[in-house]
């Protein structure tokens, strides 16, 4: 039986474009699962692909010991969701590092759940957003620490640029602790270009259009610095700026 | 080569300059030196095309063309290079890249051939090490994590990188220790000085002068030239002070 359709009232469904999710539902009603065993390692990068309607939902238990690392690219022409549901045994550790970048009408999200349950778990969500025209970029990231999961170090990072006035970010992150000894951080900021690089980009000889472009790589290509096979991922965010920026 | 009469600039509605007249020839470089507040780092931004510095009257010329009619750059394509007294940070983008893009977007709408990585690499190792800089640090993330004198030293990189035809060089000195500054002042002299290039030299000190010794010297005061003259004008100006001097 497929899951309801989810509503706005749904935090976590609270941006989302319904109208272009609803007859695409069914064959992303139930989120794949994933469970990473003691001490094992998991890194995938997971690209953007030619369809309007872009959502991948997944749930990931990470038992004791276990790394997981996740590169996303979101940048759906018209709905683009990522949607995590991540679970911490003891030691166990998450990074995520994604970007939304779009423009006209599309709504890119970027949705998570991240739950601490065992002691000295780490986690850390970097999302970076550029935005142009009337396109919606998001992030809601809920942070849970349960009762017995001390030494938690969680870390949530979110910047969003906006390119145009119509566009739109969307910041959410959300901390729910049940524990008294332990590390969370969330910084996140909306803006603009900076005026000054700008100008010192042209004062060099770049274009205002290409100054501008330049600025939006550096804004995201450092994402993927990290990332074990990031060529792929780091072409596609290029090809995607370009696309948005114009 | 740079001709600069009667110009009168606003920042935020605040007359900042109020009449420079000044004429660099080629082959020569000019050092302005004025008090903190004077105008100095305005008619640089000026010169640049800084948005937000508008020019109420006047006119600045280079090679006989309209400056103040161009892009930020169009200038630089043009062959005018800004020495920034705070030089910008730019994470995520390696100074490689930033400068490689710039010099070959200048090459381009010259209608000069661009350089390919292998030959841009070379010119950018060869000036890094003129100016006593680690060519790994042209890795980095534009200036991020640069002390003020690397950034300086720098600047002066990308100036040998970019070979203007003119340089306006905001205190370039600031922020430089005595070596830096023999460094730095002979980068100027082997970049920028030869029969067809300008320099405009902004400073508060003398000691830079000893080094780069401009053909000319002048004062600017509450937006103007209040005095001209030699490099005897800066020495005095530094044993007496300007209320002094050019009162």
């Amino acid at each position: 039986m497929t899951a309801p359709f989810p509503t706005r009232k749904q935090e976590g469904w609270r941006y989302a474009d319904l109208d272009a999710l609803q007859p695409v539902w069914e064959q992303f009603a139930e989120p794949l699962t994933l469970t990473v065993g003691p001490g094992e390692g998991f890194e995938e990068v997971w690209l953007p692909v030619a369809d309007d309607v872009q959502v991948r939902r997944m749930q990931i238990a990470l038992e004791a010991g276990a790394k997981a690392r996740l590169f996303v690219l979101n940048t759906a022409p018209v709905y683009g969701r990522i949607e995590l549901d991540v679970s911490l045994a003891e030691g166990a550790e998450f990074e995520l590092t994604g970007a939304n970048i779009g423009t006209g009408l599309s709504t890119n999200e970027i949705v998570t759940t991240v739950k601490h349950i065992g002691e000295n778990g780490r986690s850390r969500q970097t999302v970076r957003s550029v935005l142009n025209g009337k396109a919606t970029g998001s992030y809601l990231g809920k942070v849970g620490v349960a009762r017995g999961a001390q030494k938690t170090d969680a870390g949530q990072s979110v910047k969003a640029m906006l390119l145009d006035r119509g566009a739109t970010a969307n910041c959410k992150p959300e901390l729910e602790i049940f524990a008294d000894d332990v590390k969370c951080a969330h910084g996140a900021s909306v803006g603009e270009l900076d005026a000054m690089q700008l100008f010192y980009a042209e004062s060099r000889g770049l274009d205002p259009a290409s100054a501008r472009a330049l600025l939006l790589e550096g804004f995201v290509m450092g994402l993927w610095d990290s990332a074990k096979d990031g060529d792929a991922i780091r072409e596609a965010a290029r090809e995607a700026l370009r696309r948005v920026v114009g | 080569m740079l001709d600069i009469t009667n110009l009168h600039a606003t920042v935020a509605d605040k007359p900042i300059l109020n009449g420079v007249s000044l004429h660099v020839p080629a082959g020569e470089v000019h050092a302005i030196m004025g008090p903190n507040g004077s105008g100095k780092s305005t008619l640089a931004y000026v010169l640049a095309g800084r948005p937000g510095y508008e020019v109420s009257e006047g006119s600045a010329t280079f090679g006989g063309a309209d400056l103040l009619a161009m892009e930020p750059h169009e200038r630089a394509a043009a062959g005018l290079f800004l020495g920034f007294q705070y030089p910008v940070e730019i994470s995520g983008v390696s100074y490689l890249q930033f400068l490689r893009e710039s010099l070959n977007a200048q090459r381009r709408a010259r209608g000069e051939a661009e350089l390919s990585g292998a030959e841009f690499i070379k010119l950018a190792r060869e000036q890094a090490a003129a100016l006593g800089m680690d060519a790994e640090m042209l890795k980095r993330p534009v200036n991020v994590g640069f002390s003020g004198g690397e950034k300086k030293r720098a600047e002066m990189v990308q100036m040998g990188i970019m070979q203007p035809r003119f340089a306006v060089l905001d205190e370039t000195d600031s922020g430089l220790d005595i070596d830096a500054l023999r460094i730095v002042g002979e980068g100027i002299n082997r970049i920028m000085r030869a029969a067809d290039k300008g320099v405009l030299l902004i400073t508060h000190y003398e000691r830079l002068l000893e080094h780069v010794r401009p053909d000319r010297v002048h004062v600017l005061q509450a937006g103007r030239i209040t005095r001209s003259g030699d490099i005897e004008l800066a020495r005095d100006l530094e044993r007496e002070g300007y209320a002094e001097v050019a009162a």
